[in-house]
């Protein structure tokens, strides 16, 4: 089943709707990364609300779509992880260090802003 | 009308029908005349009993007034059950004494010891009655054996039940009590910790806080442990686990009143701690959280002046 990624502002949204198959994470990594370029995204908000299993592909694939995002100048944040899947990835050792989460879609996006107009300013200070 | 018959039959009908374990008519007379001497010598035998169980140091939470008129109700209880052959009145007797008795600390030993007395008690008299008939005691002591320990068993059954209910409640209720997730701002939780963590308590903690971060929208949460006296390897390694599944929900844990003993135990047994951000206090860890948070203390930004 394929992710629906929506553009909204500078940021794109991808929401997974229901469990998802190795193929199907490799093609919405694939996506994300090539459609951050084409729209000049700065974020990227991966929302895995409806998810209630999350297994080491899955937590590698999200590490790898932030880094690969992060090298096409863009942030990603993981948002909607079910507390009892958090505490079920901890205790198999899946932290998914160096990937930013948020609690939903809202933090998520209020996090983005933030980073956005930090690195504005850094950006500012530079040039001055 | 044969009760206990009637009562076994509805139970398990296959064994009340089959031949050799069906009560005969005569089992039910001989348990009437058994009910009979039980009542007409009823005053002696429960002075009796409530000699034996004093002789016998059970109850002592009780004074021997109490243990009588306990014994009154509990022996005319049994002859009842005795003659009906129906236990429900006797249930619904067990456990109303049981929800007396155990706040006064009685123990399972002396309800099971008592009932047991009671049943030598009786099986003694009705020995003393018909040594001369010794055919006719042995069909009595068929008659009154099985129906006694029916009803021991139910008394102590019962007994333990009610006992098993009180300790999941009280259980239920440190549970509870024990893991107060409070929020001190918007976006800002404290959890604060004392006593002793075992794995259970460990992992409860956490799905508290999980539910909780979730629950109250949490950026931030101090997990306080002044009240925490010792730590070892495996609650650590929890407590571990605890930050970093919160920060997969988005929320950032500050670990406040890390005492000295815990310190040199963690960094003794070696967990690895780089991922958890510690504060010395808990006013040290608010502190913390509201500039994560973003919010400006007025203190903090007037010592930050007068030092700058």
């Amino acid at each position: 089943m394929q992710v629906p990624i929506l553009k909204q502002g500078p940021f794109l949204i991808a929401s997974v709707q229901s469990a998802l198959s190795d193929a199907d994470l490799l093609q919405l990594r694939d996506t994300l990364v090539e459609q951050v370029g084409r729209y000049r995204s700065r974020g990227v908000i991966v929302d895995v609300t409806a998810l209630d299993v999350m297994d080491s592909f899955s937590s590698r694939t999200l590490r790898d779509i932030t880094q690969m995002i992060r090298l096409r100048g863009a942030e990603t944040v993981v948002v909607g992880i079910q507390p009892e899947v958090a505490f079920a990835m901890v205790q198999l050792g899946l932290t998914m260090e160096g990937v930013p989460t948020a609690l939903d879609l809202e933090e998520g996006l209020a996090y983005l802003n933030q980073e956005i107009r930090t690195k504005g300013n850094e950006t500012e200070r530079h040039g001055r | 009308m044969n009760e206990i018959r009637t009562h076994a039959g509805m139970n398990d009908p296959q064994r009340a029908s089959s031949p050799a374990e069906a009560p005969t008519e005569s089992t039910s007379l001989l348990l009437r005349e058994l009910v009979a001497h039980l009542r007409h010598y009823r005053t002696q035998l429960r002075q009796e009993w409530a000699r034996r169980i004093t002789g016998a140091r059970l109850l002592t939470a009780m004074t021997d007034e109490e243990i009588f008129a306990e014994a009154t109700s509990v022996y005319n209880n049994y002859v009842e059950a005795l003659e009906t052959g129906t236990l429900e009145a006797l249930q619904a007797y067990a456990r109303n004494l049981s929800e007396r008795i155990i706040p006064r600390g009685v123990e399972t030993h002396e309800v099971l010891g008592i009932v047991l007395l009671l049943r030598d008690v009786l099986a003694r008299s009705l020995f003393s009655k018909y040594r001369e008939y010794f055919a006719k005691l042995d069909r009595i002591l068929d008659a009154y054996e099985p129906a006694a320990n029916r009803i021991a068993n139910t008394v102590a059954v019962g007994f333990v039940q009610e006992r098993e209910r009180v300790i999941m409640e009280q259980q239920e209720a440190i549970r509870e009590l024990s893991t107060p997730v409070l929020q001190v701002r918007e976006r800002l939780l404290i959890l604060p910790i004392i006593g002793v963590i075992d794995p259970q308590r460990a992992r409860q903690l956490t799905e508290q806080l999980l539910k909780s971060i979730r629950a109250n929208r949490a950026r931030v949460v101090v997990i306080d442990i002044t009240g925490v006296a010792a730590m070892d390897s495996h609650v650590a390694n929890h407590l571990v686990q605890t930050v970093e599944a919160s920060r997969l929900l988005g929320a950032t844990v500050i670990v406040s009143g890390l005492s000295p003993e815990i310190a040199q135990t963690l960094v003794n047994i070696g967990v690895d701690l780089s991922k958890m951000t510690t504060v010395g206090d808990l006013q040290g860890g608010i502190e913390e959280a509201e500039h994560l948070l973003g919010y400006r203390g007025a203190q903090s930004r007037d010592i930050a002046e007068a030092e700058g």
